[in-house]
């Protein structure tokens, strides 16, 4: 009979050491199974150097282990002594294939050993997954490599690079950089093109090519791997070509499959779904734990805190608060009345209809996120037009909006349990009405990120904001005193369309009878005008269309398509023109924009018999801005370079509003007619930035603006995510001499950014040291008379539009002329 | 066909301010009905204050003129550090630059009035010139702010200066290899137009774009003279002279865009100097008309 431990941990970043540290310190039988030849991967991969932040800094840490905001290596030596110190059982070099048995007798199979027996599983195998392997003979001789840490190390050889991504490149590339190395470099590709890589990558790898450094196959693939050599699959058959080390580049599988064939359910279908966990962090396989970034923690110090938790859960001691209870017992402190944690989660859990199917677990965590306020009747919680982007759940109490701004008398009630401030999760936008408490109110108040994370891991969470946000982006819309029971009809026939970039939601001339709304994105309308399209105009999220053709009974007029990947909401038009037919108001309202609209639109088709050119170049104009990313941006840097002399005072008065560094690069970015985009935020309506941000510290500030917190870990996965490349990472510099300074002595590098070399010379000299984080354009939020780049400019060429306002015939029209 | 939310925008156009208007339209002209009201009382005063036996500098109306002018001197100075404080506030740098240009053109009337046409080889007359040549190279410089930055857009065709040198540098590279083959002579002709300094030209070539003695159109003469091989033949020669095209047309951009700049800011080489000279010859002016009261 093999050994059986009481715990077996399977691998071994914060999470797992920490379980396994737990483990050892109260004298339970373990092991820590690590697939790697090293402890915590995920760290060990990041870059030499790299400051490791311990964010959030509330929260208490709990474990056996040391961890605080360090240098890489510091935490992975601490880690390690203390590893070895603590007596800890580590098995390296073992990766898990497979989990089988129940509670008390589980079999981990390990790949090429002797499988371990265990009574209880601990998976703490964070969310990377495991590198795809080469499908072919030979897959598993050791010169296959699936990371490239150094370029510089390896010199003389035959290098083959498989893979036509980023990652690929960029290895095929650091490896022929220095002809020094004198390394042979072959790059494969299996299809004929880079489409899968960045344009700037591409270009580097083939002016490379075209120097020979490095060789490019395309329609090649690896048929069979030998010792120094590689047999490939060419498109005139099969090539042998001498190969001494082989990177292979072919993206990862995500974890989900293995933890699923242990047996473990997930919350749901998608990307973000998280497997299912109990309080102590049990998964629906008895016996087997799910712990950190997989169980959807990504930050350090929970990792910790839970690797500690789940040893003590499993050591039987139930009693155990969870390190947040002190965190969570303040949030509730400011609620009227005495009730514990337990008592306070579990209020908001039973009546919050968006809530009700979360575990205890899960509403801990969306606490942490989220801040909770007790209301008096009449207090006001949000004012129209006030940004924010979180949404509010009505715990106890209930709600009044003000629907008519012009008068707060009007108002429609939202009851307990029910949620609002929906649209602005959605849209990104302003407050669209004042809401004030009706009666003494409890509301919780969820982070956007919180909000999108709930919705996307809970299916009734997301029927439910779906509906209700329908109906109200339907209320808000029609104004004109509609009741909920006006629009439950459309309501009830709504449905929610994903809509592509370019895809045609409306097709000129056809006779179809929806009609639609713009939830997010937006989309720009079109008709033909002499046989070619003209650009008629742009429309935002919240706007609806397609009820001219309803109306009237004709065909479509024009052509409506998505500017960016947007999502619409389709009715039937009969049920519209019902509503319109029940409300004289409404239908007045209705009829009076389609007037203007289309005086506009006659305005413009007999300019285009005048002034064809004027009207040709505004449509290249408007189609050349949304393809810049105008079309989901709320506001943006416009360089008229008509007027541009290239001072670069913009960067400079940036450099110098900030701390130092310029967030915008006035010369990069595309310029047509003389209107230049250059690189800088445009402040997306639903920022790319946002989308996977660790600690939540990008934000949307109080104009609009996209700004990013001091609780910046410096991941980096902003800079990755934006499509415009407006993010850099980099360490704040020192402060420079004054500009008198520098004007009569010549002290310091002047106006502006200095240069990379004074700031690290400067930084040096002063003993400073810190780590690199994200920066961005911030607007110049809080500083007095708005952006710098715009009041630095001496000629007037730099301006901030927002789509809605500059992509109109009149303003675009005006400047071409 | 669509109805947009009525959304309050009020509070970010306040903000930004971004009427797209040039410094010189700025406001719709703002100073330059300012600028053209003053010189106009300027000129009115001038006749109807008829200062006695002949107008002058030392008159009531001359002192008035001249502290205004010595005003307007020392806060149109004041620009090039405005421009680079960059401090909060609701300033703009383009209303700086527009009411510095009109009230700087001003001071042309408001200066000459000044003197009462009285002119000398003195400390005055040197204050006096000096402003005028402030004056014109600010007028050259405005005619260069208007007419110069679409051609210099028009010239990056969306390159920028890094980009531009770094595509020179890789037409290099293979200008380097595709040139091993060939013989000593025309190899040194390749390796002289690689090897000269793009940037070690002097000011004038800069300002004319006219690089007597460059390599590259050399070497391109040498190897564009010889047609005796069929076009897109693989002959090492046609391979340069092809890549010795690319080079000088890469060349002939950044050279293009040197020009630009410098015609640019060149001005700015006059102006401030003569700023500084100014100032310094202003205020022996003034000291020395205090001195002699």
């Amino acid at each position: 009979m093999p050994e059986q431990y009481r715990v077996a941990v399977i691998g071994s970043g914060p999470a797992g050491l920490s379980a396994a540290a737990r483990a050892a310190k109260v004298g339970m039988t373990h092991i820590l199974i690590e697939k790697t030849d090293h402890l915590s991967d995920t760290i060990f991969k990041y870059q030499k150097g790299k400051h490791v932040m311990a964010t959030p800094s509330n929260l208490v840490l709990r474990s056996d282990l040391d961890f605080d905001a360090g240098k890489r290596e510091f935490i992975l030596d601490t880690w390690d002594e203390q590893v070895a110190a603590g007596k800890i059982n580590v098995r390296l070099n073992a990766e898990v294939t497979a989990i089988s048995g129940t509670t008390g007798k589980f079999v981990i199979e390990i790949k090429g050993g002797e499988p371990i027996h265990a009574e209880a599983v601990v998976m703490g195998i964070g969310t990377q997954g495991n590198p795809n392997k080469l499908r072919c003979p030979g897959a598993d001789l050791p010169l296959i490599q699936y990371q490239l840490d150094d370029p510089g190390e390896y010199f003389d050889e035959h290098i083959t690079v498989v893979g036509s991504g980023d990652a690929g490149i960029e290895n095929a590339l650091g490896l022929a950089a220095d002809p020094k190395q004198n390394n042979i470099v072959t790059i494969l590709n299996r299809g004929s093109d880079f489409a899968r890589a960045k344009a700037a990558n591409v270009t580097l790898l083939e002016e490379a090519e075209a120097a020979g450094r490095i060789i490019v196959r395309r329609e090649t693939s690896p048929a069979e791997v030998r010792a120094d050599e590689l047999v490939l699959d060419t498109r005139d058959g099969q090539e042998t070509i001498p190969c001494n080390r082989i990177i292979a580049r072919t993206g990862s599988q995500p974890p989900r499959g293995f933890v699923e064939a242990c047996g473990i359910e997930f919350t749901g279908g998608d990307r973000g779904a998280f497997p299912k966990l109990s309080p102590s962090f049990e998964t629906t396989k008895q016996g087997i734990h799910v712990i950190g970034a997989l169980a959807g923690y990504p930050l350090i110090k929970h990792c910790m805190n839970q690797g500690y938790d789940v040893i003590e859960f499993l050591n039987g001691n139930l009693d155990l608060k969870p390190a947040d209870e002190p965190i969570l017992a303040q949030k509730f402190d400011a609620l009227p009345g005495v009730r514990s944690v337990d008592q306070w989660l579990e209020t908001f859990r039973a009546n919050v209809v968006i809530l009700q199917d979360l575990s205890p677990l899960q509403m801990r965590e969306l606490m942490l996120d989220s801040t909770v306020s007790g209301y008096e009747a009449g207090e006001e919680i949000f004012e129209r037009n006030d940004p924010g982007s979180s949404m509010f759940g009505i715990a106890e109490g209930s709600v009044l909006v003000e629907v008519n701004p012009d008068d707060p008398s009007v108002t429609v009630s939202i009851e307990q349990g029910s949620i609002f401030g929906e649209v602005g999760l959605i849209s990104g936008r302003r407050r669209g009405s004042t809401i004030r408490a009706a009666e003494p109110t409890i509301v919780i108040e969820l982070s956007r990120t919180a909000a999108l994370k709930l919705i996307a891991t809970t299916p009734s969470a997301a029927r439910a904001v779906n509906a209700i946000s329908i109906e109200r982006q339907l209320l808000q819309m029609f104004g004109s005193g509609l009741m909920r029971d006006d629009v439950a009809e459309l309501v009830a026939a709504a449905e929610v369309v994903d809509v592509r970039a370019g895809k045609v939601v409306i097709e000129e001339g056809a006779d179809d009878k929806d009609v639609y709304v713009i939830r997010r994105g937006s989309m720009i309308v079109e008709k033909q005008i002499g046989g070619a399209p003209v650009f008629l105009s742009y429309l935002p999220a919240g706007t609806y269309f397609g009820e001219m053709a309803v109306v009237d009974g004709s065909a479509r007029t024009a052509t409506v398509k998505a500017a960016i990947k947007s999502e619409v909401v389709r009715f039937p038009g009969e049920a519209f023109v019902r509503l319109l037919a029940r409300k004289p108001a409404l239908r007045e309202k209705a009829m009076a924009e389609m007037a203007s609209r289309r005086e506009i639109n006659s305005f413009i088709e007999s300019r285009k018999d005048s002034f064809g050119s004027v009207v040709d170049m505004y449509s290249e104009t408007a189609r050349f801005l949304i393809d810049n990313g105008i079309g989901e941006a709320t506001d943006v840097l416009l360089i008229d370079e008509k007027l541009c002399v290239g001072c670069d005072n913009c960067e400079k008065a940036c450099a110098d509003s900030h701390e130092g560094l310029s967030r915008l690069d006035r010369e990069a970015g595309r310029t047509y007619a003389h209107l230049h985009v250059p690189t800088s935020c445009r402040h997306c309506e639903h920022p790319h930035c946002m989308a996977d941000c660790p600690p939540n510290a990008i934000k949307r500030g109080p104009d609009g603006e996209v700004f990013i917190d001091d609780t910046c870990i410096g991941c980096g996965n902003c800079q990755r995510n934006c499509p415009y490349g407006v993010i850099r990472m980099d360490a704040a510099p020192p402060p420079k001499p004054s500009l008198l300074s520098w004007l009569l002595f010549g002290k310091g590098p002047g106006p502006g950014e200095a240069s990379y070399s004074w700031r690290k010379h400067e930084a040096a000299k002063r003993g400073m040291e810190t780590g690199k984080s994200a920066i961005k354009c911030d607007m110049c939020s809080g500083i007095e008379g708005g952006p710098a780049c715009v009041r630095a400019c001496p000629t007037g060429a730099a301006i901030r539009v927002s789509p809605e306002k500059f992509l109109t015939f009149t303003k675009l029209a005006e400047d071409v002329e | 066909m669509a109805s947009v939310p009525g959304q309050d925008q009020g509070f970010r156009e306040r903000r930004q301010s971004s009427d797209h208007e040039g410094f010189l339209a700025h406001k719709r002209f703002r100073w330059l009905k300012i600028a053209g009201a003053v010189c106009l009382i300027a000129i009115l005063g001038y006749f109807w204050s008829d200062v006695t036996p002949h107008p002058n500098g030392g008159s009531w109306y001359g002192y008035t003129l001249g502290t205004i002018g010595a005003v307007l001197i020392v806060w149109l100075a004041l620009l090039g550090i405005r421009k680079r404080n960059m401090t909060e506030g609701r300033w703009s740098l383009k209303a700086w630059t527009s009411a510095h240009v009109y009230l700087g053109l001003a001071l042309i009337v408001i200066g000459t009035l000044h003197t009462g046409f009285q002119f000398g080889w003195n400390v005055h007359t040197l204050a006096y010139g000096l402003m005028m040549v402030v004056i014109l190279s600010g007028i050259y410089g405005i005619s260069v702010y208007a007419s110069l930055p679409a051609a210099l857009s028009n010239n990056s065709r969306e390159m920028t200066r890094k980009e531009m040198v770094e595509a020179l540098a890789a037409i290099d590279r293979q200008l380097h290899s595709a040139a091993q083959p060939l013989n000593r002579e025309e190899a040194d002709l390749v390796i002289a137009a690689l090897d000269q300094d793009t940037f070690g030209w002097g000011l004038g070539a800069r300002l004319l774009a006219r690089y007597r003695g460059c390599t590259t159109t050399t070497a391109l003469a040498h190897f564009a003279s010889d047609w005796s091989r069929p076009v897109g033949s693989d002959d090492p020669r046609d391979k340069v002279r092809a890549l010795l095209g690319k080079r000088k047309t890469q060349l002939d951009q950044i050279r293009r865009h040197m020009r630009i700049k410098a015609l640019l800011e060149v001005w700015l080489y006059i102006h401030i100097p003569a700023t500084i000279a100014l100032l310094a010859a202003l205020t022996a002016h003034i000291v020395s008309v205090f001195f002699y009261w």
